[in-house]
């Protein structure tokens, strides 16, 4: 490379960083560096280049590899999910549509995305037993299997447990009587955790979560309405936080903003239901996100519609969601370095 | 700013070894002695002006420079009325230039004993003491040691009271001095405190814990401040980068707190066990932005201790790979041939409960490090250690406000609230409007939320009073070292806060930074403790380069003092330590009182009129209370270039006499509203909680506004007509039609201030749209001699009240032809001389250099001008926010109006102003300065 095409891709490399920075010091900034073009010192720009890149490194870093993800675990549906599975408002739910859901949203994982699937046998005793986020949490490569609120699904664990150790991931697990805790209760967002209190979860869950996950904060929110925290939040990428539009969403929202250290930004979609994703950073594919479908929420939709960086895959889930069941409740992701096989 | 090694340097270095060093060398004394004699000879000659031209060019941008040569030149410049009273300051100098700081320093404090009537006794008690605090600021004062007798001069002018007490010990030092000189080598006992009660002081061995683990120990005077001991154990580290650090000292109650480096050591350990341990105070949250390997790994160091005592809670995997850093940079690569064995890593403790998989798995990661060096694997530690959730989070116990156990945690964010292990809140520090601790409850006054509408109180219950007001210290520091661009000064407004006025005192992280940039050493060698200690019984371990001879050398049972000084001088070559010391040192401004949000303009405006009498007691300064007044004074009176050096050890002493004062059962501290003018924040941060919490940002500087406009008020009076702060939209274009001439120059651009080519004078040349910076010079009427004004003006008070006049003004004016005399108020009034005023303006333009980008059409989304007053300059902050295509934009425009009576000091107050900018934004440019000079010719020297 000539020193010419040198300097070009500096200066480009230079522009586009302050772009970024503009929102920081813009005119300074920019003055700056027409002052480093005009007198063609590429070194000083450089130099520039750096201290601007570290000194956004600081969030930067942190959310490296966030939504990596090689294996996921899912379950089937069992014939009793229809009738006695636990539900917030009376519903009928039809089994063979709800399992056809199921179905396309295990191949979306599997083939669209090429994850390595795990996928338990239903337990006709568990009829909640296909939202398989609530029995564990997997974060790096430890797995803290929960204690789930509700009673008749604490047994779910029990078969997640044994997968995850088939995965070589270091298990923790909850001996504290009085602990609760639902996965679908935690968020993490790649630098923190977020710990919902609801009816699923306790405090002491929370506290166990936080001994599991010690290089994390974990905050607790409180989860006025809805079942879980990730009833109306998700992550959407890295440092991007999907909420709901309602009151008990946004207040969730603004406590966890005031609990954290690193600054998120918001995509607020008008259905707290839609606000419930997920999100994937693949090889090849870049980012992913697995969201509701125009049938279910056409608004919500089209908020999303607009992350064009995004690979945006609409995700059916008519069936699943009349018993509280979002699109992240259906499976646990993981991502397995290569030198744990 | 230290990028010239003149023999101005010298005097600092050597000057500050001998503070700092008791056993100075002779040669270094010598050298001391030889640069000050050519320094007298100088000043002798009558070229003191000269001499603070190239001072002050140290600090100015080349286009600035100009200015400076241009008054040389100036043939009515040069004049001979000055020449008695400068030969008399001369005189002064020779006797006593070398050592006044001290009584300088005694001098400040007791204007702040007069302000403060008080706490009179305390201090005067403590103003003994306070020549102890002498070499802690010992960098700041050197530079200013030219100047020092005429500040003498200047405050005892000022104040009468303290006058004859004063000058008492001024003769005490100065003989001390003369003694010293003649020595030439001096004793432990003198030279570092250069005190007058020297026969007897008495010594203390303080036995210092190191990160290392390794004891140090060394001899202080007893009533030596905390900062001379922290000093003299960052000298044996040879550390730089010093701000991160501090000492603790256990309390008679056991718990740990740290040595207030402005109090003395005494006072606080209360009890004889003089036993420390060196720690890291403030956790830098980037550390790869420090700039020296050695303060990385002193906060690896203490970081490795803050993980395996599980003060820092991490994860398995995370100590593991924290472990694995530590090998590598302890002991290299692992050898495939000769594995390290098990029993040897089971030695180290990585982690509170270490097992053997955990050693398994962390001689696993070593491997797979191969290849680092150790500063690489300190980088990589760090760089995993600041991403743990309590990295940097100082813990303490509390109770709130129902009864429930819960921990608070002081970061450099703000202030957390901690059940067990989950954060249960946070309260940033823009969010808090005040901390404050009454006994053992402590106290946050929160800023209403979007939605509320009332400021909210949140109320902590601690263990005892000690504990609350300990975490209301740390709050305060943590605050200031984070959130501020300079120090806040001590609170001034005592008839509404009660109690401690303790402020921080040391660096703020900006300043740190910006001081750490500076400098200019080949990286220290160091040894790595473990490593020494390890590899006599294990091969292949790397042997790192012994240049540390101290540490041994203390093992030995050598003099402490002795290795000291071998130190600096075996690792490093003498000259490069000292200047490196200086850059670190002097950028010590915790008085630092410009306010200077991010820079796009910078205007400087100056008017120099001569002194009048009458103008002390015009000055409405006052209500920025006795620091304004002491610095204002000293930056008249200074013929040499460092403002700050002064107005600093006017602020430490002040720390240190209000921290007498601190033993009240509570106190307030105001982190976001003015209570001072330097309290900045910096823009970045609060960019981000811009971001974070929607309007934060407005709401964040509104406080600030209020707070501005009493003490502006005075200032903004006194801005020459034809320049008000207010019309900063189209400064230049006001400037320019006050001018008569043009005079336009291509120069240096602000950036490129190092390059220290003379500016060429080309008037009328067009300038170049290359060249950054077109400089335009205005002058209106020859400017009179200036020099003699900085000899004579005895005149404390910067003031621009006559400044808005027109270009040849008659005023009666008073001229102080004496400098002795200056002290005595009678001989102020006995001439009465009519003089001309003539004004000269000088534009200095940077070229506009953003092309497209500035033209751009914008929605302006809000506006607000802040204005802050400050000794004798005017900052006038406007922000501007606009909407461009979807970008909001924050614009900030600063004008900074020096007002004052004396040329010299104007370049030194804008050196000052551009460095302190600079510091605060480094980004920024300086599009324009404008210089206007008042100089009054008294007629019948025309």
């Amino acid at each position: 490379m000539n020193t010419d095409q040198k300097r070009t891709r500096v200066r480009k490399g230079a522009l586009q960083v302050v772009t970024v920075a503009r929102n920081k010091l813009p005119d300074a900034k920019r003055r700056r560096f027409s002052l480093l073009f005009i007198g063609q010192d590429i070194s000083a720009l450089l130099e520039l280049c750096v201290d601007i890149q570290r000194g956004s490194s600081s969030t930067g870093r942190l959310e490296y590899g966030f939504g990596h993800y090689t294996h996921a675990i899912v379950r089937g549906i069992p014939a009793s999910l229809a009738k006695e599975a636990l539900r917030t408002n009376q519903a009928e739910v039809d089994l063979d549509k709800a399992r056809t859901e199921h179905d396309a949203y295990v191949q979306v994982l599997r083939t669209r995305l090429g994850l390595e699937v795990v996928e338990l046998p239903a337990d006709e005793s568990l009829p909640d037993c296909v939202f398989v986020e609530d029995a564990a949490v997997v974060c790096g490569d430890t797995a803290l299997i929960t204690r789930p609120g509700a009673e008749s699904r604490r047994r779910e664990t029990e078969a997640m447990k044994e997968a995850l150790t088939d995965l070589n991931m270091n298990i923790v697990e909850i001996a504290d009587e009085n602990a609760t805790l639902d996965g679908g209760d935690v968020l993490f967002t790649g630098r923190e955790f977020f710990v919902g209190l609801s009816k699923r979860t306790n405090q002491r869950g929370a506290e166990i979560l936080a001994d599991a996950f010690k290089d994390y904060a974990v905050s607790t929110v409180p989860v006025l309405e809805g079942l879980h925290l990730k009833s109306f939040c998700s992550m959407g990428g890295p440092g991007l936080i999907v909420i709901g539009s309602s009151d008990p969403a946004q207040k969730a929202l603004k406590i966890m903003q005031q609990m954290s250290d690193h600054r998120y930004d918001k995509l607020t979609v008008p259905d707290d239901l839609a606000a419930n994703c997920i999100y994937m950073n693949l090889p090849n594919k870049g980012h992913v996100l697995l969201h509701c479908t125009t049938d279910e929420f056409p608004e919500s939709v089209k908020v999303f519609e607009k992350l064009k960086d995004h690979m945006l895959i609409p995700v059916s889930n008519l069936e699943k969601v009349k018993l509280d069941g979002a699109l992240t409740c259906c499976s646990v992701l993981i991502n397995k370095k290569k030198h744990n096989n | 700013m230290t990028t010239e090694a003149s023999s101005e340097t010298e005097v600092k270095e050597n000057a500050e070894e001998s503070a700092a060093q008791p056993d100075q060398s002779e040669k270094a004394t010598r050298e001391t002695q030889e640069v000050l004699n050519t320094e007298e000879e100088d000043k002798e000659k009558g070229k003191v002006k000269e001499k603070e031209g190239k001072g002050i060019s140290r600090y100015l941008p080349t286009w600035l420079k100009k200015q400076k040569s241009l008054s040389q030149t100036s043939p009515t410049k040069e004049t001979p009325p000055t020449e008695e009273p400068t030969s008399k300051v001369t005189e002064e100098e020779e006797v006593s230039a070398p050592e006044v700081n001290g009584h300088a320093e005694e001098a400040e404090e007791k204007e702040e004993v007069k302000s403060e009537p008080v706490k009179e006794k305390e201090v005067e008690s403590n103003s003994n003491g306070s020549a102890d605090t002498e070499p802690a600021k010992e960098e700041k004062l050197e530079e200013s040691v030219q100047t020092t007798p005429e500040e003498n001069k200047e405050t005892t002018k000022e104040e009468d009271v303290a006058e004859e007490e004063k000058k008492g010990q001024e003769q005490e030092t100065q003989a001390e001095a003369e003694v010293q000189e003649g020595d030439g080598q001096t004793s432990i006992f003198q030279s570092p405190f250069r005190l007058v009660r020297k026969p007897k002081m008495k010594v203390v061995v303080c036995h210092v814990t190191l990160l290392d683990g390794t004891d140090f120990s060394c001899e202080v005077e007893k009533r030596a401040n905390g900062q001379y001991l922290f000093f003299k154990v960052c000298e044996h580290l040879n550390l730089l980068e010093k701000d991160y650090f501090g000492l603790t000292y256990k309390d008679t109650h056991d718990e740990k707190c740290w040595l207030d480096p402005m109090k003395e050591i005494k006072r606080q350990i209360r009890s004889n066990n003089w036993q420390f341990s060196f720690n890291v105070k403030f956790y830098p949250p980037d550390p790869s932005l420090l700039t020296e390997d050695i303060t990385r790994y002193l906060l690896c160091l203490q970081l490795r201790d803050d993980v395996a005592s599980g003060r820092l809670p991490c994860s398995f995997v995370t100590h593991a790979l924290l472990g694995s850093y530590t090998l590598q940079a302890e002991f290299g690569d692992q050898e495939p041939d000769q594995p390290r064995p098990l029993d040897f890593i089971s030695q180290q403790t990585f982690a509170p409960n270490q097992s053997k998989e955990m050693e398994e798995k962390i001689l696993e990661l070593h491997k797979s490090h191969k290849g680092m060096t150790p500063a690489q694997a300190d980088i990589q530690f760090l760089e995993n250690a600041k991403k743990l959730s309590m990295y940097g989070v100082d813990l303490h116990r509390a109770k709130d406000s129902e009864g429930v156990d819960i921990m608070l945690g002081v970061c450099a964010n703000g202030l957390l609230v901690y059940k067990d292990r989950l954060r249960i809140n946070r309260f940033a520090w823009p969010k808090i409007l005040k901390i404050s601790y009454k006994r053992n409850n402590f106290y946050i006054k929160i800023r209403p939320g979007e939605t509320e509408q009332f400021e909210s109180t949140v109320g902590f219950k601690l263990q005892n009073h000690r504990s609350a007001k300990r975490l209301w210290k740390v709050c305060v520091e943590n605050h200031s070292f984070f959130r501020l661009n300079a120090p806040e000064p001590p609170t001034k407004a005592r008839f509404l806060t009660l109690g401690s006025k303790f402020r921080y005192s040391g660096r703020t992280q900006a300043q740190t930074r910006m001081a750490s940039s500076l400098i200019d050493r080949p990286a220290p060698n160091f040894e790595r403790t473990s490593s020494k200690r390890i590899s006599r019984s294990l091969d292949g371990a790397p042997v790192i380069s012994i240049t540390e001879a101290g540490r041994d050398m203390t093992e030995n049972g050598h003099d402490p003092n002795l290795e000291l000084q071998s130190d600096s001088k075996v690792s490093v070559p003498q000259m490069e330590t000292a200047s490196a010391d200086n850059v670190i040192s002097d950028t010590k401004e915790p008085a630092k009182t410009t306010e200077v949000e991010i820079e796009e303009t910078v205007v400087i405006q100056e008017v120099s009129k001569a002194t009048k009498a009458g103008n002390v007691t015009v000055t409405s300064n006052s209500p920025a209370g006795p620091p304004a007044e002491q610095e204002s004074s000293e930056q008249k009176v200074r013929s040499d270039e460092e403002v700050v050096v002064v107005e600093e050890a006017n602020q430490t002493r002040q720390e240190s006499v209000s921290s007498e004062s601190e033993s009240e059962e509570e106190a307030e501290y105001h982190p976001n509203v003015t209570t001072s003018i330097s309290n900045t924040q910096i823009p970045e941060e609060k960019e981000e909680e811009d971001k974070l919490e929607g309007e934060e940002e407005g709401e964040e500087m509104e406080p600030e506004v209020p707070a501005a406009p009493a003490p502006s008020l005075p200032a903004e009076i006194s801005q020459p007509a034809e320049e008000t702060p207010q019309e900063e939209e189209e400064p230049r274009k006001e400037t320019e039609e006050g001018m008569k001439d043009e005079v336009e120059e291509k120069q240096g651009d602000p950036e490129t201030e190092e390059s220290t080519d003379d500016p060429m004078l080309t008037p009328d040349e067009t300038p170049k749209s290359f060249v950054p910076p077109e400089v335009e010079e205005e002058e209106q009427e020859e400017p009179k001699v200036n020099g003699e004004a900085s000899a004579v003006d005895a005149e404390p008070r910067p003031h621009g009240i006559c400044c808005s006049e027109l270009p040849v003004v008659k005023t009666e004016m008073v001229t102080i032809s004496d400098t002795f005399a200056a002290q005595k108020t009678e001989i102020a009034t006995k001439e009465v001389p009519i003089v001309h005023t003539e004004t000269k303006t000088i534009t200095y333009e940077a070229a506009q250099l953003d092309g497209n980008g500035e033209g751009e059409p914008g929605v302006l989304m809000t506006a607000q001008t802040i204005t802050s007053e400050s000794l004798c300059t005017t900052t006038t902050t406007h922000i501007t926010k606009t909407l461009k295509g979807g970008l909001s934009e924050t614009r900030i425009e600063k004008r900074i109006v020096i007002t004052g009576d004396c040329d010299i000091d104007h370049d030194q107050a804008l050196a000052q102003a551009i460095k302190e900018a600079k510091e605060q934004h480094p980004d920024m440019s300086v599009t324009r300065v404008v210089v206007h000079k008042e100089t009054e010719l008294a007629e019948e020297e025309d």
